[in-house]
Formats: C-alpha cells, sequence, structure tokens
C-alpha cells in the first residue's frame, strides 16, 4: 500500500519554506553555486583592499546597518563594525545578552522597532536556531545572520572558504577537509559542511560520539571514527572550539582527555598533506583543540581567516544592500 | 410542544443501511431500516446532501419518513423536522479521549466555550479534557466546577483529573472522590511522573476506582531541552534533538509496572515504533495497557519542520518516516485501541516565536475526522466503520464512557458525514481559538454536516444552517393549518 497521500493533500509550495530572497544571508544552505562564487570573489578584491591602507571606500554610503546581538561576541561584531566602517554605512550596535525579552519584549517586536528607525540591514546574532530565518520572515530589512544558536554561522562559512580558496590556489574540488570537535553544537560546522558541498570538496567529521548529531551523514559528509583516520591525507583542518559548559552536561569527561583524543596536534598535522593549512574559528582553547605549536605553527591560518573575516562581512554587506535596493 | 427530528436517509455507519433516524427529547426514538435500498444502490446526490425537505404532515411520498414521524400520537405534527441526509453516513458522535480546553487560567489560548464548539464541528460529542490548566485540576472541587461550566456548552466534557498534586509527581491527589465527582481519568498529562515509584503507587491507589491512569511517556533528562525529533532534519536545522527512546524507555517501564501493580495504564500519544513493539510485547504478558495515538503521527514526519515551521512542534514531536508507517501498522493490527486529536492550542503570539521558544502543541479537533479518512480510509488502511469506532466505541471503552448505539432510547449523539466531500483547512475559520495547525491549505476528504449532542443540533454545515432556518419559517405555517 502506498501511505503518502500526505503530500498530494498539502498545499503547493507549503509556506513553512522560505522563498529565497538575496536581500538575506541566512545561511549556506541551498545557496546557488555562482552567488557563493561572487561572493568569495567579490570577498577577495575587498581583501585586497584591505591590505593596502587607504581611506575608507563610499560603497555603503548612506545605508544604514544595525548590528543587533543578543549572544556575547567580540570578533564578529568588530569585524562587522569595521566593514561597515570601511565601506562608510551608517552603523550602530547594540548588544542585549537578555535585556529586551526581560522586559517582556519580544525579539519580533525589538527589531520590528528598530526597523522603524529606518533601518537596511539587520546583523542579527541570537541564540536561537532559525531566529535569522524567523527575523527575516517578518522583517522589511535585509536580514545577515552573524550566528544562530547551532544552526549557521554564514559569514564565518564564507571566511573559512576565502581562506581555503587561497590556501588551495582557487581550486575546491578534489580536496578534503577534516572538521573536528564539537559537530552537534557547532553552526560553524554545519556553514562549513553546506558551504563545501556546494563547490565539491570532500567533508570528513570527526570528534567524541556523544558531540556528534544523528545521521550528519545526510548532510553529505562523511564520519571518521577517530581524527587520525579523519586527518589522514587531508588538504585542510578545521578544529572547532569547545565549550566548557559540554562538560558540565557529562558530554565529556575532561579537557585533557579531549585534547588526547580529538586533539589537533603537530603528530596529527603531519598525517595531513605538507601543504595542509590548520584552521580556528577562534576564539582558541590553547592546549585543547590546537596545540600551542601547531596554533602558531606554518601551517595555521587562523590569523588570516580573522582578516578574511572583515573581507567577507564587506563583501556581503554590499550584496545585501544591493539586493534589498531592488525591492519594489 | 415536544419537537421530533427525523434525519431521513442515512447511511448506517456500520452496517450500511439505508436508516432514518427519528430524535425526541435528546434521545433516539427509532431507527426505521428503509428496506430494499442499500447503500451503494442509491448514490448519494450531490448538492442535496443536508437538504430539509419540508412536508407537512400526513403529506404522502415514495420516501417518507417513518410513521412515527408522520404521525406522532398525542403531539402536533408541526414540530417535525425533516433533515434529507442524502445517504450521508450517520454514526455515534466521536470522542476525543485528549484534549485541552485551557480553562482555568490559560482562556486566551481556548475556553471550554470555543474548544466545545470545535469539536461539535469536528464531529465529537465528548472530550475529555486535561488537567494540566492553571491552576491543576487537583481537588473534587475543580472537577465540579469544570462540570458545571460545562453544562451549557456544545458537547459533552469529561474532566481527567490529574494523578498528583499540581502534577509535580510527588502527592497522589484523593482518587475517589474525583472519582465521584466526576473524573474519567487520571493523568498528569504535559508531565511525565518522573518517579517509578510514585507511579507504582498510583497504579495501586487506581484500582479501588473505574478511573485509568493516562501516561503522558517521557524521560525528561533524555528529552533534555529537546525541540524537535532528533534525526537529520533536527541535524540540519541545528536544533537539539528529543530521541524515540525518551518516551520509548517510559512505556517500558510503566509496562513492567503494570504488570507489577495489576493497575491499569492508556498510553496517551504514543508516536514511535518502539512504544508500539512494547505495548504489544506487554499484551502478550497480560497487563491492561491500552494506546492512543494521533492524526499528526499518521500523517507527517519531522520534515514537515521544514524552515522551523513552529506550526510543526509538538510534542512528542514528529517521528521519522519509518516512524510513521510504523504508526499506521500499529492501528491495523490493532496495537492502537483509540484515537486522540491531542488538541493543544496556543496564541499566535505564542507561535510567532524562534523555533525553541515557542511553545508545544497543535489543535487538532476541526481535522482529526478529515486526516483519518483521508489518511488511513481513502489508500485502503481502514474501513470507514473501523476508522469511526476508533474515534467512537473505542474510546468509550477506553474511558468506561456509556456506550452510544443508533438504536432507540439511546442519547441521540449523532454525527453526519460525507465521507466524500473534499475541504480546505482554513485556520481563520476554525471555532477553535487556537490557529496552530501544520495543515493549513491542505485539501482533506470526509467532512462533517451535522453533529447533534442530547439530540441539539450543535453543528451545522452551510447547508444545514440554512435547513435551520427554513424550518423557523415552515413551523408556525404548519401550526396555523
Amino acid at each position: 500500500m502506498q501511505a503518502t497521500t500526505a503530500e498530494t493533500l498539502a498545499p503547493k509550495g507549503a509556506g513553512f519554506f522560505l522563498p529565497r530572497n538575496e536581500r538575506h544571508l541566512l545561511g549556506l544552505e541551498g545557496i546557488p553555486r555562482a552567488e557563493l562564487l561572487d561572493l568569495l570573489e567579490d570577498s577577495q578584491r575587498h581583501r585586497a583592499m584591505l591590505d593596502r591602507p587607504g581611506a575608507p571606500t563610499r560603497e555603503l554610503e548612506g545605508v544604514t546597518v544595525c548590528n543587533a546581538f543578543f549572544e556575547s561576541s567580540t570578533r564578529t561584531r568588530v569585524s562587522f563594525e569595521l566593514a561597515e566602517k570601511r565601506l562608510s554605512a551608517i552603523s550602530v550596535s547594540f548588544a542585549s545578552a537578555e535585556s529586551s525579552t526581560r522586559k517582556g519584549e519580544t525579539l519580533l517586536d525589538t527589531l520590528q522597532v528598530i526597523q522603524a528607525m529606518k533601518v537596511d540591514l539587520v546583523v542579527v546574532r541570537h541564540p536561537s536556531s532559525g531566529a535569522a530565518a524567523f527575523l527575516a520572515r517578518h522583517l522589511e530589512a535585509g536580514v545577515i545572520n552573524a550566528g544562530d544558536g547551532q544552526h549557521e554561522h554564514p559569514t564565518q562559512g564564507l571566511l573559512d572558504l576565502l581562506t581555503l580558496k587561497q590556501a588551495w590556489g582557487g581550486r575546491f574540488e578534489g580536496r578534503r577537509i577534516a572538521i573536528v570537535g564539537d559537530i552537534a553544537h557547532s553552526r560553524v560546522a554545519r556553514s562549513a559542511i553546506f558551504g563545501l558541498g556546494c563547490l565539491g570538496t570532500a567533508v570528513t567529521v570527526a570528534g567524541p560520539a556523544s558531540l556528534m548529531p544523528r545521521e550528519i551523514e545526510r548532510m553529505g559528509v562523511s564520519v571518521a571514527s577517530t581524527v587520525e583516520q579523519a586527518m589522514q591525507g587531508a588538504d585542510a583542518v578545521m578544529a572547532l572550539r569547545l565549550q566548557h559548559e559540554r562538560m558540565e552536561q557529562g558530554l565529556l569527561a575532561s579537557l585533557s582527555e579531549y585534547s588526547r583524543a580529538w586533539g589537533v596536534d603537530a603528530r596529527r598535522v603531519r598525517l595531513m598533506k605538507p601543504d595542509a593549512v590548520v584552521m580556528h574559528p577562534g576564539p582558541i582553547n590553547r592546549g585543547v583543540e590546537l596545540s600551542p605549536d601547531v596554533a602558531d605553527g606554518p601551517h595555521s591560518v587562523v590569523l588570516a581567516q580573522v582578516t578574511n573575516g572583515v573581507a567577507v562581512r564587506c563583501a556581503v554587506l554590499k550584496h545585501c544592500a544591493a539586493a534589498r535596493q531592488e525591492l519594489p | 410542544m415536544s419537537l421530533r427530528t427525523v434525519i431521513h436517509d442515512a447511511r448506517h455507519w456500520r452496517t450500511g443501511d439505508r436508516i432514518d433516524v427519528t430524535i425526541e427529547n435528546g434521545q433516539i426514538v427509532a431507527v426505521d431500516r428503509r428496506d430494499g435500498e442499500r447503500a451503494g444502490e442509491r448514490p448519494p446526490r450531490p448538492g442535496q446532501v443536508g437538504r430539509v425537505a419540508l412536508r407537512g404532515p400526513g403529506e404522502t411520498s415514495g420516501s417518507a419518513p417513518s410513521p412515527e414521524a408522520r404521525a406522532p400520537s398525542g403531539l402536533p405534527a408541526s414540530g417535525v423536522t425533516v433533515l434529507d441526509a442524502g445517504g450521508a453516513v450517520l454514526a455515534p458522535g466521536l470522542v476525543d479521549p485528549h484534549v485541552h480546553l485551557r480553562e482555568p487560567g490559560q482562556s486566551s489560548k481556548e475556553t471550554i466555550e470555543t474548544g466545545t464548539r470545535a469539536a461539535a464541528a469536528g464531529g465529537f460529542t465528548a472530550v475529555a479534557c486535561m488537567p494540566n490548566t492553571q491552576p491543576v485540576m487537583d481537588n473534587p472541587g475543580w472537577i465540579a466546577w469544570l462540570l458545571a461550566r460545562a453544562r451549557t456548552t456544545h458537547c459533552r466534557v469529561h474532566p481527567i483529573a490529574a494523578v498528583t498534586l499540581g502534577q509535580k509527581g510527588e502527592q497522589l491527589t484523593e482518587f475517589l472522590a474525583l472519582e465521584a465527582a466526576g473524573a474519567v481519568a487520571l493523568s498528569d498529562d504535559g508531565r511525565p511522573i518522573e518517579s517509578a515509584e510514585v507511579m507504582r503507587r498510583a497504579l495501586e491507589y487506581a484500582r479501588h476506582t473505574r478511573l485509568p491512569v493516562i501516561g503522558h511517556e517521557e524521560d525528561l533528562a533524555l528529552r533534555g531541552r529537546g525541540q524537535m525529533n532528533e534525526g537529520p532534519t533536527a541535524t540540519r536545522l541545528g536544533l537539539r534533538g528529543i530521541p524515540n527512546a525518551a518516551e520509548t524507555v517510559m512505556v517500558r517501564r510503566d509496562c513492567d509496572l503494570v504488570e507489577l501493580t495489576g493497575g491499569r495504564v492508556h498510553f496517551a500519544h504514543l508516536s514511535c515504533e518502539g512504544s508500539f513493539a512494547a505495548v504489544r510485547e506487554a499484551r502478550r504478558r497480560g497487563p491492561a495497557v491500552t494506546a492512543e495515538t494521533c492524526p499528526h503521527y499518521w500523517t507527517l514526519t519531522d520534515a514537515a519542520v521544514g524552515e522551523y515551521d513552529t506550526h510543526a512542534k509538538m510534542n512528542p514531536p514528529l517521528r521519522s518516516e519509518c516512524d510513521r508507517q510504523a504508526t499506521i501498522a500499529a492501528i491495523v493490527d490493532g496495537t492502537i485501541d483509540c484515537f486522540a486529536s491531542d488538541h493543544a492550542p496556543h496564541t499566535h503570539e505564542e507561535k510567532r516565536q524562534p523555533f525553541d521558544q515557542a511553545p508545544f502543541g497543535i489543535v487538532g479537533l476541526e481535522t482529526a475526522l478529515g486526516l483519518t479518512i483521508s489518511q488511513l480510509v481513502r489508500p485502503g488502511y481502514l474501513t470507514l466503520a473501523r476508522a469511526l469506532e476508533l474515534w467512537t466505541e473505542a474510546p468509550r471503552r477506553v474511558l468506561s464512557l456509556p456506550e452510544v448505539r443508533l438504536e432507540p432510547s439511546c442519547p441521540a449523539d449523532l454525527v453526519l458525514i460525507d465521507p466524500e466531500a473534499e475541504w480546505t483547512v482554513e485556520p481563520k475559520r476554525f471555532h477553535s481559538l487556537g490557529r496552530n495547525t501544520p495543515f493549513a491549505g491542505w485539501t482533506l476528504r470526509g467532512k462533517v454536516l451535522a453533529t447533534w449532542c442530547g439530540g441539539a443540533l450543535t453543528h451545522a454545515d452551510r447547508d444545514f444552517e440554512a435547513a435551520r432556518t427554513a424550518e423557523a419559517r415552515w413551523a408556525p405555517v404548519a401550526e396555523s393549518r
């Protein structure tokens, strides 16, 4: 008996899938390859401009941006603010760990109020997965996801791709990367997996079983049982940040055990290709995810990632602002 | 003046016989078989379903109602209303053993008035409402209050009382007094009884009553901060998962406790394969367990969460396709004893939040029958009669409610159904205050044409509304003759 009459009964284009709109950057899942390559190319141009000291450009003059951070962040926020200032956007930021919700105001109310002050783009970080998509569904402004819960962190994903593009001479096909650590709670991992998948790079993940989400294979990655197996012959390794609260939650025994079993150290780096790179989204727990010699060693591109972050955010802001201005 | 209603030319839900049913004083007074007109010999006439045949007393016609209706002894015949069912299916009113009416304390989500109105629109003539209100229905005074308040609404309301005070899972409530006050079951629904010891004592103590303990089976530690089914969609969306084991370990525990105590458990809203396996296993050993499941578990999978659709967020969560198939198999093989909607209304504001902040639950009363017919009857898993049994006789058995049959002297709790009619789910037209359904825009088969509770018409589809107006105009004219 064929059971799935559900599909025939459901309305066509059921409402819960948000139509893709380029004024938002909510994630790298499903991003068209051409759009991704354009963004990387423009990011590379901004990276070159960053390396040449000089006055800000006027590329976003007259565009208003609000950086709304509902979860603490230093580097992402500073990176966005610098990008906005380099392009001469009018930008304001607020960090509100809980304040607005404490006052009984919902997330949507808060952002609608800010939008009413005539903001073109909202850069949002929020502890709830899906918060950026939720706002995009209800706001006229363009929404740029600066990290939503454990879902995605697309500008981090783009800066990782830009860093790999530079390290790999622009060729993503035929490469393989190992992503190591707390996959379950990592929005960085998800954006990287979607972005790399779009560009044809093979992804192997490794980490403690208690931090490996169910059926991650369905996202097009392979799962290695050990970090050695994941890194063997790889072109890059991305070590994910380990939150200390994972120990309190009983998901891990101790930092030292984690470091011995899944830390990226010089011995493990030697399993990779000779020119392979070591990445980390930061901030690093030195001696836990990366041994100090690896973090500061010749394979590390950690600081290049940070610089690329500003460049990528310049490109994303411009991309979303341009799409927003095309609105009828 | 006593009013008689004749439901003319309906199809008996079980036998398929063409029947005329006469209702008076809230009871069925006659069921007449229209011999020679068995189901199938005369297909329902489209467009005529539910239209009143305005026949005066003594009029003769080839398809006239029963003699009693035409000439009720000692009564003015003008009080007879004849409703032409046009071959639609007449069944005992549906019973929902698991709804949340939200009153007292949460009347922005739903009230007894709107909840029972929604029930009537869904074809229900009785609902059992869960005690997780504010305050919790944990003492006989509240049960009495609820029954008094529900007396003038649109369907019969059977209160379920809490197992423990405040649903805290610690101290037992007064089962005997609660039963005497009118409670039909005991449940801490919305929360599990975490302590196996408390559950054991509850099952033992409940043996002094006829009340089943309805289990909300969930291991809170395993659920953790889970928001949806643990699986590929949760992984993709970065939402914390709820594993099947959060349900199955508690189902297994309570099967063992039933065996230990000789008590009786009814499992609420089972959603996954492991739970059905546990129930089958327990039945082989003999303990008294019964189980229900809900339309969304046989219709949808966790993929319906799509891009964080909070209207697909309920607890237990929508599971995998494998579990959905297992749910249908458990319905077909009888592991599931009855259906329930787990009608759980919430406000628009509560559901319009980021996924992890929105509450669990969807409304179900007004889509239950349509999803049953569309998803189970039409694909051939169940006959219409068996499907209706799971919404009528079966929940009555589970809750020990009096039987309602299509026979004289039974209460006229009836529903008239057109199993072929197509309709579109429009939440804005729901009678419930809750519009939180994942089925908005769906086209369903199987429509409730009219519902009678205790002989009173509690819901009528548009054609029937027209019929009632016609009746009001017609009656005085007839009297003046």
